[in-house]
């Protein structure tokens, strides 16, 4: 019983120490990402990283999501004589769930767990504490610019990966199934709201950049410097963006979009 | 890659961001189809709007010339009062007949403004004083099953 209590404790300890860890590390890393933003020389490589060496597996997958979305969709909707909503439900569920948590997620497994993987490595390298030898501060030209990265490339892989979607749909709905293309896009207008559904679905995205560049950034840097420290790291940065992704998707979706009707 | 190259490529990426975000804002939301600010105000009470929201389209003879802006109830009368934004190009006369419909038998609800003859349009803040309450089905089966045993004892005697 004893050992049981001594075995709770001290987890519940190394979490506490671990959450206060990731605080102070954040806040350091926050105080820090203006000055990156005034050095693009640092800062367009990892968008270059980040961003744009993502499209390829954003656009792809938002085409297919669009598809299915589209044949699943018109299945259900075509029980009830109401195939011609199919561009409201599938433009509704890409611009306010699918684009933002699916990029997010696309994101954090592949370029998330790459930028822990170096920041790691360059830990158990020792290059950062070099670094710091050389009053060069690490969080400031290493950990900041791939943050920021992080958070200017997500809305607009989300806002690609809707947009690819909606496209995938049309091909799907309209070419193949041959839903009435006015009916699609007059459908999908009159649901879709530019500030209540598109902006706020970028604003998830945005929140979601925060989490997972915060997320993979600091399971990088306090890396433990061996081997399997990089990549326990790596993992746990695609668990846990994935994990708080679909947590602070719940909590936007019901501060979001709970009021409306 | 030198960094010219990936400055544009960086670069083409934030284009192609943004041609995303046009793309929808106007294929796919209604931001220049239909701008809520844009317009003239209208008013209608209703006995039941039934299931109306806001943001439900106003048309008239099937073409969308407005949107519910705002669904309140009247605190004194207990009416239910629809404000609606109709658009700059559209008037109306002072006889127009407001009736709530349904597009299709289970489809959303609209406000359908039917035109009077009146010579004298609506303006802004007005109110259109002739409505049609919407139809609700529990009170129609109702009705009907009233009738009906209304009906059968009447044959009764």
């Amino acid at each position: 019983m004893l050992d049981f209590l001594e075995g709770l404790g001290g987890a519940t300890l190394r979490v506490l120490a671990r959450l206060g860890l990731a605080s102070r590390f954040f806040v350091t890393v926050l105080a820090r990402t203006p000055g990156a933003l005034r050095r693009p020389g640092l800062l367009i490589p990892q968008v270059h990283f980040a961003g744009v060496r993502s499209l390829a597996i954003i656009v792809v997958s938002g085409l297919f999501v669009g598809m299915v979305l589209a044949v699943q969709g018109y299945e259900v909707l075509q029980r009830f004589g109401s195939a011609d909503s199919l561009g409201s439900l599938v433009a509704l569920s890409l611009v306010r769930e699918l684009g933002p948590v699916v990029a997010a997620l696309l994101f954090a497994g592949r370029a998330g767990s790459a930028v822990t993987a170096e920041i790691g490595l360059m830990r158990a390298t020792e290059q950062l504490a070099a670094m710091d030898m050389m009053a060069v501060d690490p969080v400031a030209r290493i950990v900041a610019p791939r943050f920021l990265a992080a958070v200017v490339s997500l809305p607009i892989l989300a806002a690609i990966f809707s947009s690819a979607g909606v496209l995938g749909a049309y091909l799907v709905g309209v070419e193949l199934i041959g839903i009435d293309s006015g009916a699609f896009w007059s459908q999908m207008q009159a649901s879709v709201d530019f500030r209540m559904d598109v902006l706020n679905g970028l604003f998830k995205a945005l929140v979601f950049g925060v989490a997972a560049g915060l997320i993979c950034v600091f399971e990088g840097y306090h890396a433990a410097p061996t081997a399997e420290g990089v990549s326990g790291a790596t993992t746990r940065t695609v668990v846990i963006s994935s994990l708080s992704v679909l947590t602070l998707d719940f909590i936007l979706t019901v501060l979001m979009f709970r009021g409306l009707n | 890659m030198n960094r010219s190259k990936i400055n544009i490529a960086v670069g083409l990426f934030v284009a192609l961001g943004m041609a995303a975000l046009v793309f929808m804002a106007l294929k796919v939301g209604n931001l220049v189809s239909f701008d809520s600010g844009v317009g003239y105000r209208l008013e209608a009470r209703f006995d039941n709007i039934g299931g109306l929201r806001v943001r439900a389209p106003v048309k008239s003879a099937g073409v969308v010339v407005g949107r519910i802006e705002a669904v309140y109830l009247d605190k004194d009368t207990y009416e239910a009062v629809a404000q609606l934004r109709i658009r700059p190009e559209y008037r109306f006369s002072n006889d127009t007949i407001a009736v709530i419909l349904t597009s299709g038998l289970l489809g959303e609800q609209y406000l359908s403004l039917d035109a009077g003859g009146d010579s004298r349009y609506l303006a802004d803040g007005e109110r259109i004083i002739k409505t049609q309450s919407a139809m609700v089905l529990e009170k129609l089966i109702g009705q009907f099953l009233y009738n009906k045993a209304a009906e059968s004892s009447g044959d009764r005697k």
